[in-house]
């Protein structure tokens, strides 16, 4: 019991410790593809302590809205990560409080807060990029419904610990259709929700073209450096699902010994660095599609989801 | 041969015919001619492998020539011969005209999909159980997505290329229905597909040379020349 509590404070450790460094190390592998040197993988830390070190400025005209964000775009991941799997391969002590489905809603909740701020002080970059925002939004909500719904009629559950299994028992199933197009699909997914380069530029600076980035505009200090924070854990989180869910179900802790769990750090590690090399050559290859292509692109997730599922109904 | 061999197989074959429905619906969307030609490319690969697998899982070496004839006939010879008889403008022509937007025309070519699994009922219930799969389905709505790709677009290359992923589509069917299916038949049915693309690409190039495009789907009504230009707006 204790223990278990333990291994959870452990995964959310892990999330919070680790999410700036694969956010440092993607834009460091990005540069050297470009012939550049790029800042180093630490950068990311050392933002957030500057940023932890300066004044807030928060607009008077401001309302609630606005100051209580950071916190819950910064809480949201913290807690998605106590219900996923992170480290182990069986359901830890708060894992009973959601499943799949749940953990989408708890993040898409940080989302809504930080779109709310975004219109709260009325600067016109904000609701711009808010609305762009929803719009990506509502995009990808119908092919996250699709994603839940086959995965729970393929593996008879959305409980990430029991669809995890059912990939790889045996080994025959990964190579089902139905698996590798709901991969493709998720994958699109999560470009799109942690705005990644064929949806939204993460590291433009021009505003207009902004879609994720114009919501913390307004925001200075330690509100800034929350939201940063916030957004590097939520990508971690998203690629923990995707990882250890859906592509790569192996490697995580099997024991219940603390030794077990720490193990499956390097291993988690490893296999979020093999997938930013992928995420590094999407980025590289691929340029920003223009807004109303972002339709397309999500629709062809969604047309990809819906072939997941056919292609399962199709099986004899 | 061992049961998770076999289940292996099976699954990897449903795999390639997964691909295979979603290069199909690649082709209905895709906005480059270029891009569809290379989309039918993967798809006659993936039908290939489809055989082969089928193939090993059945033990039949007349699957082997299909996959083989597939191989040499449609990645290799077709993008030859429409090089050699359609211009090069035709390949790099980009933002390909719709009837549809493609959002639409996705959506249609789902419930497209959505209907094969209906038509396939009564073929899946005819044949023996171990030859029921996802080909079959898989593979009449390649022929209805192909048929509807014919439907939608404007432009020849890729109006020819919905012709081939019909024939793709019915043989993805065909394959996976008959153990022996004798390699003559596949021999004349790709010698009739690569005489049915050569053709088509001396027409196109017909066409483009005395209209000067290729969008056929504006050629659609007879027009005097001068009253051209103002139908030409009205079209678009």
């Amino acid at each position: 019991m204790s223990r278990a509590i333990l291994f959870n404070l452990i995964q959310v450790l892990v999330v919070m410790a680790f999410a700036p460094l694969a956010s440092g190390v993607l834009s460091r592998m990005k540069e050297i593809v470009q012939s550049k040197r790029g800042p180093s993988i630490f950068q990311p830390y050392r933002d957030l302590w500057k940023l932890f070190h300066k004044d807030e400025i928060v607009s008077e005209d401001s309302s609630w809205i606005f100051r209580f964000t950071p916190y819950i775009v910064f809480v949201t991941p913290i807690f998605v990560a106590t219900l996923i799997p992170v480290l182990t391969n069986y359901p830890l002590f708060f894992a009973f409080m959601g499943d799949m489905i749940g953990a989408g809603f708890v993040l898409a909740l940080g989302g809504f807060f930080a779109t709310l701020a975004a219109v709260d002080t009325a600067n016109p970059y904000g609701p711009i990029g808010a609305s762009r925002t929803r719009m990506v939004g509502f995009l990808a909500e119908p092919v996250f419904m699709i994603v839940f719904f086959t995965v729970s009629f393929v593996a008879g559950s959305t409980i990430p610990y029991i669809v995890q299994e059912k990939w790889v028992t045996p080994l025959a199933n990964f190579f089902t259709p139905s698996h590798v197009l709901l991969m493709l699909a998720f994958l699109m997914l999560i470009l799109a929700e942690g705005g990644r380069i064929p949806v939204d530029n993460p590291t433009g600076h021009f505003e207009l073209a902004m879609i994720d980035e114009s919501k913390s505009l307004e925001y200075s200090g330690r509100g800034f450096a929350l939201m940063k924070w916030g957004g590097q854990m939520k990508f971690f989180v998203l690629m923990c699902v995707f990882l250890n869910v859906l592509v790569t179900p192996w490697g995580l802790a099997g024991g219940h010994t603390l030794g077990a769990v720490l193990l499956a750090i390097p291993f988690v590690l490893f296999k979020i660095f093999c997938f930013l090399l992928v995420l590094v050559v999407i980025e590289s290859s691929l340029s920003k599609l223009r807004l109303f292509r972002i339709t397309e692109f999500l629709g062809a997730a969604f047309i990809i989801s819906v072939a997941a599922m056919i292609a399962q109904i199709f099986l004899p | 041969m061992s049961e998770t061999t076999s289940q292996l197989l099976v699954n990897l074959n449903a795999l390639a015919t997964g691909l295979f429905l979603l290069t199909a619906f690649g082709i209905v969307a895709m906005r480059q001619a270029r891009g569809c030609l290379n989309l039918f490319i993967i798809q006659s690969l993936l039908l290939a492998a489809s055989a082969a697998l089928l193939g090993l899982r059945h033990e039949s070496s007349h699957l082997y020539g299909v996959a083989l004839v597939n191989l040499i006939s449609k990645p290799i010879i077709v993008p030859w011969l429409l090089r050699r008889t359609a211009s090069a403008e035709i390949y790099t022509r980009r933002e390909i005209d719709q009837v549809l937007n493609i959002p639409t025309a996705l959506l249609i070519a789902l419930a497209l999909t959505i209907l094969s699994y209906f038509l396939a009922q009564p073929i899946l219930n005819a044949v023996a159980p171990e030859f029921r799969g996802p080909n079959v389905p898989i593979g009449i709505a390649g022929l209805l997505l192909g048929a509807f790709t014919l439907t939608v677009r404007r432009e020849a290359l890729p109006l020819l290329i919905g012709l081939l992923v019909m024939e793709n589509g019915a043989f993805l069917a065909g394959i996976s229905i008959a153990r022996n299916l004798p390699l003559l038949v596949e021999l004349a049915i790709a010698t009739d597909g690569l005489i049915i693309v050569f053709i088509s690409g001396v027409l196109i190039r017909a066409v483009e040379k005395h209209v000067g495009t290729t969008a056929v789907g504006e050629l659609a009504s007879l027009k005097e020349a001068a009253a051209e230009p103002a139908a030409k707006e009205a079209s678009k």
